[in-house]
């Protein structure tokens, strides 16, 4: 008898425990966290990043939950935010670059506009024209630092060697023939990940602003022909020049971004064409080896004018179609206060300045962010990256660089390319003049 | 003589869940990605701009790339398909033990995810690190001659594109497999032995009666592989991203280029000329090989 009334107890149980609990979660909503969701890439020091931004402002915001969802960046990334965007399904929140991609997602339309936000104030003035829709309207929080783009390069080798860092583009090639000699490889480039191959062209922007002045609004209006500039054109041809002298890596095309560093990092390649940020991947893979590595500006045709080419932080927008305005404005605004930044700096020491006034940088710092660091606070050394200054920006050009580098192409056919790339982009963007 | 029209035999309350399903998941968005096509689109709104797309689609620098890479790709994968699965069809047909087993063996990577055999290719493929270029070498080793091996997705020719058909039959051949076993079992036995009365020898019999009378299965095959070699997308993404360069972009491929930049309208024309492409070639190529059923 003992066993039956037992088992009805249990029964008694098994029906109504689960009531309770469904009461409970029930009650629950109540007096529950404001949940925000928060989009942003998925790269290993994204995530690291991230994760350990959003514990700090839970645990200062007890009454705000933020839900991360990691996603891949490069086209796959572009077309999931424009998707997202256009079907009104995107987080509350979310970080995307800057510049001529936020045009390209439509601000105006899709972006909280955050200009009356208290902390604005406190953004570098060098950041506000990427970040500016065609209303005049502020959208996005600057996140991370600034990067530079030119040529990372193995220090130890140039001491090895006895070379000086080059100042003009002849410089550069005559350090090259003598790495080769050495039996390393001299340029390191990735086109597994094409992304990667686009710095050369890319990097090459303040050699470009410095011959041409002006040159950004003539870009935007469609007065610059790529191939028939001089300057223009150099970028281009540096992909072209570098394969002729067999230069690159012989596994260039099947090479990875994180292969690239390590080649780097190792020590068996001495340049590697690429964004600043990419030592913040050496620092979290082979930190012993990340001291070894330095930041050049890429050397254009006259020694007097060297500098670099300068990419804005990411930006951390707001959807307009968020439910909780006042939660995931409290979450931005979180992101750009000291004590974001003092995470921030624990989890990657930065590899640049960053784009908040009074923002503390501390941390191991390496190499590369003085040598980026320098650059910026030089006296005419330093300009943005083009993508920064106009909302012309072709898809096509990492497939084109590659084409160059690969030699299916040469440097006049590939700026002609980029051309009718760019057309199209501004076509379907509806811009005056193409 | 003029068909009578039957009158169906289902009461037509079993014709309109089909028909609901068929209007809103096919019809209409047909309709619309045709009318789509003719706009400037932005998902949000759009601008009707008549045939521009077109014309800017036929402009696209790699297309000429893509039309080539796509009837390549879907000739090789079709074609490859239809041999190799009719001997293995004829061999998985024979009394062996543990049919059941080898079957699945055969049938297995098809169960696979495509992109997921797409990215162990692109690793077995690596011509520096990879174990195919890895084998290569060591059986050149064994001849005394050495060799770097080909670089099998980032030549930049016409070699990408074939290696990624490789892939696509050694994934792909499975089903068709099946889909011939089926058709042999199909065929009665009685043609065997009347055969075999005449003295026919087993290799006589498989090209005078299993052949000809497997080819409707054969016919499934060509017209399955083709239509899926031309809208192949997905292991061609996995692998190459249509690179190095543009060198192994396909229609679709370039379309979904076209789509992560934002280029709605002119993606959708793109798709409406997959279609048309899709159309013009395996129309004809099903009623020549319906015909040639009829006959036999």
């Amino acid at each position: 008898m003992k066993v039956v009334r037992n088992s009805r107890l249990a029964k008694a149980l098994m029906l109504g425990l689960p009531a309770v609990l469904a009461s409970a979660m029930l009650a629950a909503p109540a007096q529950a966290a404001t949940e925000i969701t928060f989009q942003t890439w998925n790269s290993q020091v994204s995530q690291d990043q991230w994760n350990a931004m959003t514990a700090a402002f839970m645990k200062a915001n007890p009454d705000i939950t933020v839900k991360v969802n990691y996603v891949p960046g490069g086209v796959e990334g572009d077309a999931l935010v424009k998707s997202q965007l256009a079907s009104g399904t995107m987080a509350d929140v979310f970080s995307y670059n800057v510049g001529a991609l936020m045009q390209a997602i439509d601000p105006v339309r899709n972006l909280v506009n955050l200009k009356g936000e208290p902390w604005v104030s406190s953004v570098n003035s060098g950041f506000i024209p990427s970040a500016t829709g065609a209303d005049g309207g502020f959208y996005a929080a600057p996140f991370g630092t600034a990067m530079g783009g030119g040529i990372l390069y193995n220090k130890r080798i140039y001491a090895k060697l006895g070379l000086q860092i080059p100042l003009t583009w002849k410089e550069f090639m005559a350090n090259n023939a003598k790495i080769k000699k050495a039996g390393i490889t001299p340029v390191i480039s990735s086109w597994k990940d094409s992304w990667t191959a686009q710095l050369f062209v890319l990097g090459d922007h303040f050699n470009v602003a410095a011959a041409m002045p002006g040159f950004e609004d003539k870009f935007t209006a469609n007065k610059i022909v790529l191939a028939k500039n001089p300057s223009t054109l150099a970028g281009f041809q540096h992909l072209e020049e570098v394969r002729k002298a067999g230069y690159y890596n012989k596994d260039v095309a099947s090479t990875t971004f994180a292969k690239a560093l390590e080649y780097l990092a190792l020590g068996k390649g001495a340049h590697y064409p690429m964004l600043s940020a990419g030592i913040d991947t050496i620092v979290a893979n082979f930190p012993t080896k990340a001291a070894d590595i330095g930041f050049m500006a890429q050397p254009g045709t006259n020694a007097k004018s060297n500098g670099a080419t300068v990419w804005m932080p990411a930006g951390v927008y707001i959807a307009k179609t968020t439910k909780n305005l006042e939660a995931a404005k409290k979450f931005v605004a979180w992101t750009v206060s000291k004590e974001s930044f003092v995470v921030q700096n624990k989890v990657v020491p930065p590899s640049g300045p960053y784009f908040i006034k009074g923002a503390p940088v501390s941390g191991n710092l390496t190499a590369v962010f003085t040598d980026l660091y320098n650059y910026m606070q030089g006296k005419g050394t330093s300009y943005p990256a083009l993508e920064f200054l106009t909302p012309v920006k072709g898809p096509n050009l990492s497939q084109i660089c590659v084409e160059i580098g690969s030699g299916q192409k040469n440097a006049l056919q590939g700026a002609q390319s980029y051309q009718k790339d760019l057309q199209k982009q501004s076509q379907q963007l509806g811009l005056a003049g193409w | 003589m003029k068909k009578k029209r039957i009158k169906s035999p289902y009461a037509s309350s079993l014709y309109w869940p089909g028909g609901v399903i068929y209007m809103v998941l096919f019809f209409i968005p047909t309709v619309l990605s045709l009318f789509f096509s003719l706009t400037r689109w932005t998902l949000q709104d759009w601008e009707f701009i008549g045939f521009e797309n077109f014309t800017l689609y036929f402009s696209e620098e790699n297309l000429r790339i893509g039309f080539r890479n796509t009837i390549i790709y879907a000739v090789l994968t079709s074609g490859l398909k239809v041999i190799f699965a009719l001997y293995l069809a004829s061999f998985l047909s024979s009394k062996l033990r543990a049919t059941g087993f080898i079957r699945s063996v055969l049938f297995f990577p098809t169960l696979v995810s495509t992109i997921g055999v797409g990215i162990t290719f692109s690793v077995l493929m690596n011509p520096y690190e990879g174990v195919i270029n890895a084998a290569l070498k060591w059986v050149a080793g064994l001849f005394g001659k050495t060799t770097d091996g080909p670089g099998w997705l980032i030549d930049p020719n016409l070699l990408p594109i074939v290696s990624i058909a490789l892939v696509d039959v050694w994934k792909g051949v499975g089903i068709a497999t099946l889909i011939y076993i089926a058709g042999m079992a199909a065929i009665p036995r009685d043609y065997y032995e009347a055969s075999s009365i005449d003295g026919a020898s087993t290799r006589q019999q498989f090209y005078q009666v299993t052949i000809p009378l497997v080819r409707p299965a054969m016919f499934s095959v060509i017209i399955l592989s083709f239509v899926g070699g031309l809208r192949s997308f997905d292991l061609i993404w996995a692998m190459t991203g249509g690179g190095p360069g543009f060198i192994s972009d396909v229609l679709a491929s370039i379309n979904y280029k076209q789509y992560t930049s934002g280029y709605y309208g002119l993606s959708t024309a793109g798709n409406v000329i997959l279609f048309v492409l899709v159309s013009i070639l395996v129309f004809p190529l099903s009623r020549y090989l319906n015909k040639k059923e009829v006959v036999m």
